[in-house]
């Protein structure tokens, strides 16, 4: 069973450039490597950064390379921590993060493409999950869902879900998309990737 | 209250009394709301003082994760129910997320006060 949801980018094309990391997820890498997730997504951040063009302005290509060095750190950050937190641990499939760089066009250096992406393994019950809050997510108006989501955290005393994909489009207007698959029939495992795409 | 500080290996959340103010500096990225339930009871037990004005000052705040922005989000929007106490926060625009993340909170506190500098 394949199944895509929102704006997924299935292959890539090799000559493109790409940086990928793995991770054993298990209960305690995640609790005492933690902040590891921040450190990994701001490495590709800064990395990210190398591919900028430097042929403007000084003090604009500072101001840039600091935005996109931010935007790429915070969207890469909340991959890797969704993917760490709801991976399946007793499936003993690894994390996969990583980025690819897409240039528009490269005579001119105009703009960049960072499509971050992470894959975890997940069970049948949380995938299913995670795809009904998907399909609630595509079909809303997200500035709008971000305050529901809130608001009912608030009712609830429970943590807001969603809102690290919420904040990815709002705030950096990412473009997202969700692949589920079946990579081993009997244990049934399942995998799902994030795909977040922001251009700087 | 006297001066409180909350420490981690990359952050420190600091209250001044005097001023009324909430210091957060460095980069601040737990796990999500169990993690960061030592700063939300900091902030609620300010609140519960009823001051008049109470300010969060974020400006050396470098980083800050979707758990700590739902953190903050759900704290100021309990705020509209507890009238009488201003809430200011500071940013800054050396740390591009705060341009583009701070301005949500607005729409859950309208009478925030948010200055960028």
């Amino acid at each position: 069973m394949e199944k895509i949801f929102g704006d997924y980018i299935e292959e890539f094309s090799p000559e493109l450039d790409s940086l990928e990391m793995t991770f054993s997820p298990s209960t305690r890498s995640i609790q005492k490597r933690w902040s590891n997730n921040r450190l990994s997504a701001q490495f590709v951040a800064d990395y990210f950064s190398a591919f900028l063009p430097t042929n403007e302005d000084p003090q604009n290509c500072d101001r840039r390379i600091k935005e996109s060095k931010s935007a790429v750190s915070y969207v890469a950050n909340e991959l890797l921590e969704n993917a760490m937190k709801f991976s399946d641990r007793t499936s003993k499939f690894k994390v996969r993060f990583g980025v690819y760089f897409l240039e528009d066009d490269p005579e001119k250096n105009s703009q960049i493409t960072a499509v971050i992406y992470a894959t975890n393994s997940t069970t049948p019950e949380n995938a299913e999950k995670f795809q009904r809050f998907l399909t609630q997510l595509l079909a809303s108006d997200p500035e709008e869902f971000y305050v529901t989501q809130v608001e009912q955290s608030l009712e609830e005393d429970s943590e807001a879900s969603g809102l690290g994909f919420l904040t990815m489009i709002n705030d950096y207007s990412a473009k997202l998309g969700w692949k589920f698959d079946t990579i081993n029939a009997e244990p049934q495992i399942l995998t799902v990737s994030s795909m977040a795409q922001i251009t700087v | 209250m006297a001066i409180e500080e909350i420490k981690g290996t990359d952050y420190t959340v600091q209250y001044d009394p005097d001023s009324t103010t909430v210091d957060f500096a460095g980069l601040l990225s737990l796990g999500g709301a169990k993690e960061y339930a030592p700063i939300t009871d900091l902030l609620n037990k300010i609140i519960d003082q009823q001051p008049e004005q109470m300010t969060l000052d974020l400006r050396k705040l470098e980083f800050l994760n979707s758990s700590g922005i739902s953190m903050l989000s759900k704290f100021v929007l309990g705020l509209r129910k507890k009238k009488g106490t201003q809430l200011v926060i500071l940013g800054s625009d050396e740390m591009p997320w705060q341009g583009k993340s701070l301005k949500n909170l607005q729409k859950f506190l309208p009478s925030l006060k948010l200055e960028i500098q």
